[in-house]
Parts: C-alpha cells; sequence; structure tokens
C-alpha cells in the first residue's frame, strides 16, 4: 500500500502539488492522468523518494520513503522516468542487469558469486518478457527510441519489485508496442501481483487498461475512480477543459478528444461528475 | 511480444528463449579483453620506466638513478591522482568533456602562489621548506574548496551543474585577481612566479612525496571497494536513486575525494589543466567499457604511460629543454577543443 498524507511540493511560489492524499492498495493498475503541469510526474518522483516533498509524509507500507534506507526502497520500489539520458556506452543486456544491483549489495557479480544464477535468470527472465533476447548485445545509443524504452522497461522488472512506477512508459512507441506495453504491464499486474502506477497522457489507453484512474489538476486530485466512473463527459470538461463526446466499444469507454470543444472558464459544473 | 515468458515461473526452469542464446553473456568476452588492456599497459609503464631509468645514463649511477626514480615516482603519484580524479568527476558530473579543473583548485593553487610572493618575495618563497610549501597548499586547496563545495551541495540539493559553473565564475575571479597582482609586482620577482605556474614534473623531494602518498592511498583503497556504487552513479542520479544508491552521500564522498587527488597533485607539480582529460579519453577508448573497475586503473596507467614517455622522449630522444607540462596541455586542450566539435555535430 503506497499512502500519501497531505503531500505538498512547490518550485518557487508555484505550487505544484497541493495537499495530496490518497492511498493506492497492492496490486491492480493505478493511471494518473491530467493537463500538462498538474503535477503528476511531480507526484510520482515523490513517491519514488527523487524529490523530497516540502510538506506531508508517504509511506510504503510501513517504510517512509523519505528516511528509510534507500537499497530497502529499492527492492521494493522501482521507477522508470520518463527522460533516460545516458552519458557511457551500455548495451541492452548491461543495462537489465543493472536491475539486479539492489539485490546484489556487496556481492561480486561474477559468476561463481552466490545468488548470481538467480539474478542471470531474472535478467533473462525481463529480456524475454520484452522481447529483447535478439537485442541484448546491441549498444543502447544503435537502437530506436521505442527499443531503447522498452530496455529500460525491462530494467525496472528485473528489479523484481512489488511497486512499478512509470512517468509515460508509453513515450516513443508506436501504436503497435504502446498496445504491447500496456498489455505487458496489465499481465505484470494480474499474473505477477506488481502494483503497477503510472502516468498516462492517453486517457483512452487509461480506460482500456487501469483498475483505476486519478485525475490531477493544479496539483490537486480532482477525479478518483473506475474508468466507467472516470469516463463522463462532465468529468472530462472538469479535468480537461474539453467537451467531448464518451463512446463505448466493447464494454469500454472511450473519450472522443479529437472531436472535443473548449470548454470555457465560468462554465465548470458544480461538482466532478465522478468521486470514488 | 508474443507470447512472452511468465516472469515468476521462469527462474524455475531454464531459460527458454530461443532468440537470446543460452551461452554465458557477452560481459565475459568484455571483461577478458580489458583485463588483457590493463595488464598490457602496466606492462608498458614498467618498461617506459626503466627506459626512463637507464637511457644514456653517463657517470655515476649512484647520482643519477635517484633523481631519475623521484621523477618516476612524481609522474606516476600524477598521473594516478589526477587520471583517476577526471574519471569519477566524469562519472558524478555525468558529462565526459569536464576535467576537475573547472572547480577552481588550479586558479587557487595561482593566485596562492601569487600572493605569497607578493607578500614574502620570491627570496622569502624559494626559502621555505618544500614540506612547509606543499602542506600549505594542500589544506588551503581542501578546506576551501571542501567549504565552497560542501556548503553549495548541501543547499542547493542536487544541481551539479550550478555548482561547476560556481567553479567556473570563482575560477575568472581567482585568475582576474592573480593578473591584478602580478601587474603590480616587481618584473624580476614574476619571473620567479611564473616558473611556478607551469606544472614542473621533474622530481619533487621525497617527503612531499611520501606524504602525498599518504594521502592517495587511502583515497585509492576506498574506491577499490565502491567501484560497483560508482558505475551505478554514472546511470545519472535518477536512475541510481531508483536503483538504491544513497546519491547525495555518494556524490559528496567523490567530490572530496576528487578534491584531494587534484590538490594533492596540484601541490606536488603545480596546475594542470587538461592532462586529467587525455588519460581519461585514452582510458575509455582502451578499455571499451563502462566499468569502474576497468577505467580507473587504466585511467593510472595511461597517464603513468604519457607522462614517463612524454619525459623520456624530451629528455633522452629530442634533448629538448621544453617543460613536459607545456606539450602536455597543448595536446591535452587540442583534444578538449576536438571533443566539443564531436560533441557540437550529432
Amino acid at each position: 500500500m503506497i499512502t500519501l498524507d497531505r503531500v505538498s511540493k512547490s518550485y518557487g511560489r508555484g505550487r505544484v502539488v497541493d495537499s495530496v492524499s490518497v492511498s493506492i492498495p497492492a496490486g491492480g493498475l493505478t493511471c494518473f492522468v491530467g493537463p500538462n503541469g498538474a503535477g503528476k510526474s511531480t507526484l510520482l518522483s515523490m513517491i519514488a523518494r527523487l524529490l523530497p516533498p516540502d510538506e506531508g509524509t508517504i509511506h510504503l507500507d510501513d517504510l517512509d520513503v523519505c528516511t528509510a534506507p534507500g537499497d530497502e526502497v529499492a527492492r521494493r520500489l522501482a521507477i522508470l522516468r520518463q527522460e533516460n539520458h545516458l552519458s557511457i556506452r551500455l548495451t541492452v543486456g548491461d543495462l537489465v542487469d543493472f536491475g539486479r544491483y539492489p539485490h546484489r549489495r556487496g556481492r561480486s557479480r561474477a559468476d561463481r558469486a552466490p545468488g548470481a544464477a538467480a539474478d542471470r535468470l531474472r535478467v533473462e527472465a525481463a529480456l524475454d518478457y520484452l522481447d529483447l533476447g535478439a537485442l541484448r548485445h546491441r549498444y543502447l545509443d544503435e537502437l530506436s527510441g521505442g527499443q531503447r524504452q522498452r530496455a529500460f522497461v525491462a530494467m525496472v522488472l528485473a528489479q523484481d519489485t512489488e511497486y512499478v512506477l512509470l512517468d509515460e512508459p508509453l513515450n516513443n512507441l508506436d501504436m503497435a508496442h504502446s498496445v504491447a506495453m500496456m498489455t505487458l504491464l496489465r499481465r505484470a499486474a494480474d499474473e505477477l501481483g506488481r502494483t503497477v502506477v503510472l502516468v498516462v497522457h492517453d486517457i483512452n489507453f487509461a480506460s482500456a487498461f487501469a483498475d483505476r484512474i486519478i485525475a490531477l489538476r493544479d496539483g490537486r486530485i480532482v477525479a478518483d475512480g473506475t474508468p466507467e466512473e472516470f469516463m463522463t463527459v462532465q468529468t472530462m470538461r472538469e479535468v480537461f477543459d474539453l467537451d467531448m463526446p464518451i463512446v463505448q466499444v466493447d464494454g469500454r469507454p472511450l473519450a472522443l478528444y479529437h472531436a472535443g470543444r473548449p470548454w470555457g472558464a465560468g462554465q465548470h459544473l458544480p461538482t466532478a461528475g465522478a468521486v470514488a | 511480444m508474443s507470447a512472452p515468458p511468465d516472469l515468476q515461473t521462469l527462474p524455475a526452469s531454464a531459460p527458454t528463449s530461443t532468440r537470446g542464446e543460452a551461452a554465458p553473456p557477452a560481459p565475459a568476452g568484455v571483461d577478458r579483453r580489458a583485463r588483457l588492456v590493463l595488464v598490457a599497459l602496466a606492462l608498458a609503464v614498467v618498461a617506459m620506466s626503466a627506459a626512463y631509468l637507464t637511457l644514456g645514463v653517463r657517470g655515476g649511477w649512484a647520482y643519477v638513478l635517484p633523481r631519475r626514480a623521484t621523477t618516476v615516482a612524481t609522474l606516476l603519484l600524477v598521473a594516478t591522482a589526477v587520471g583517476i580524479a577526471t574519471v569519477l568527476f566524469h562519472t558524478i558530473t555525468d558529462n565526459h568533456i569536464l576535467t576537475p579543473s573547472v572547480m577552481g583548485l588550479d586558479s587557487l593553487y595561482l593566485l596562492t602562489q601569487t600572493v605569497a610572493v607578493f607578500a614574502i618575495g620570491s627570496a622569502g618563497v624559494t626559502q621555505l621548506p618544500e614540506v612547509t610549501q606543499f602542506v600549505a597548499a594542500l589544506t588551503l586547496m581542501t578546506g576551501l574548496s571542501y567549504v565552497l563545495y560542501r556548503r553549495l551541495l548541501l543547499g542547493l540539493g542536487h544541481d551539479l551543474h550550478l555548482l561547476v559553473l560556481v567553479g567556473i565564475v570563482l575560477g575568472v575571479l581567482m585568475r582576474s585577481l592573480t593578473s591584478f597582482f602580478t601587474r603590480v609586482m616587481d618584473p624580476t620577482e614574476f619571473l620567479v612566479l611564473q616558473d611556478r605556474m607551469f606544472a614542473d614534473f621533474t622530481g619533487a623531494p621525497l617527503p612531499t612525496l611520501g606524504m602525498s602518498a599518504l594521502v592517495c592511498v587511502p583515497v585509492l583503497a576506498l574506491l577499490a571497494r565502491e567501484h560497483r556504487t560508482l558505475d551505478v552513479m554514472a546511470l545519472g542520479r535518477d536512475t541510481a536513486i531508483g536503483l538504491g544508491v544513497e546519491h547525495r552521500r555518494v556524490l559528496l564522498r567523490v567530490l572530496v575525494q576528487v578534491v584531494l587527488l587534484v590538490a594533492v597533485a596540484t601541490a606536488l607539480v603545480g596546475p594542470t589543466m587538461f592532462f586529467g582529460l587525455i588519460a581519461a579519453h585514452l582510458a575509455y577508448r582502451a578499455v571499451g567499457t563502462y566499468r569502474h573497475r576497468y577505467t580507473l586503473p587504466a585511467a593510472a596507467l595511461v597517464g603513468s604511460l604519457v607522462l614517463i614517455g612524454g619525459q623520456t622522449l624530451l629528455e633522452r630522444v629530442l634533448r629538448a629543454d621544453t617543460n613536459l607540462a607545456i606539450v602536455v596541455e597543448f595536446v591535452g586542450g587540442l583534444l578538449f577543443i576536438a571533443l566539443l566539435l564531436r560533441r557540437s555535430t550529432p
């Protein structure tokens, strides 16, 4: 269970995250959505202790992420950030192997070291899971953006943590790979019991794959519920200032935001459409 | 991504992948190559040192050999300190074209030398025991930079680039102060000072050499223990924290190590700007891997080879009276420009 209690963060004068309290129980796939600058990435970074909150506390089960030892958090929670620039030259296999670092502290990475066989199997499994077996000896700078993105996701999966946080994992992925990525994360939640939390921009991907959608706007949670509860014309206006039709396809609601019209100020409805 | 195998059941059985070969992963080959390179470099350093020690000895061996041995020891120490400090600095700044001298250590050294000559005169400075000069320079450089950079690091969170920028600005300030003092200085005094402004590699006195080693050895021993943490640091701050590295603590510790190593080298022979860049980049090329267990020793060995080889070439083959530092810095400067150009045309 990830528990946030009145968490706030400001950059200079701007309050990016404003007293957010929410808990995400173990298991399932949760998506954070919202317009640009709503504070989604900042919130995810704070949960993963990449940024300290100005106020409030964040707990991972019984651990306070801000004070707990870094390696203990790293064995329970993995984070993938949006930009992953590397100044060193690595192969895909090298990168995925780094995912085992938190489990290997003080232990050599030599083949005969205890636990090395298990580490290797985890790395193999993660490579296979993302269909990277054939690319494992290739250098990351020789790959396409999408392949590189998959390599980083493989590293995060090799870390073998209960909680997996991903900041816009669909960046750089084409349609087929986006669907494959979301399917994979769905499977990680269903079959492996991982708790997957991600930031996505395309609300239809959230609707089609998530168990729960949390919408942020101006640093506050403005909607929180299942896709069915969230995907309403009213909530879309509240969150995105867009008036858009919602259609049902195969029992899942999809928003036709391409056909949306701006929903101006002063037209806000008094209450959010979907509040869990 | 069709039918990916299950991540949880897989470890129980052997990897069933048909795509990735079942043979041990490639790093074995990379490791073997890197190890071979290290052995070859070590042999080359030994051979070059032997050549420097024994080529063209005229007159008494008892007189020549100790003098030359001191020079070799000085060169080895400086090359190791500067080479390793540069690789470490690259790792913590996530940038491969910087050199630790952007932190302004060498400018500080120049300023202290200038102020010393200005205040007590060149005669006074040269009369000071070498050890006193060394300890004073070392304490000043490490003390000041530790106070400054610690404060900056703790105050500014993780913005290392701002730190580097502050270092550059401070460096300019100190250089301006230095040039102010040299302008109002007596010309003959200035000549003495000028001699101290370029690194002089030919033999530091034994006590200072011993003290330098005393500072360097613990730093290197610590590095040998944490080279894997450094590998993770090279992935960048966020990824390193994600993998459980106490980034801030490690960053501060490595910064102290860099400052100590550079300060020792500077106090020992004088300022070097671009030499570290040569050592680090030749080392990266030679070992062909990012791993610090190979790049760190390689940088020390390559640096030693460059300095001892250069000194042998200048003294024995060309019989030139040129200062090696000037040649090395010239080549290093060219390398820096080449790196900048290559970067700007991706």
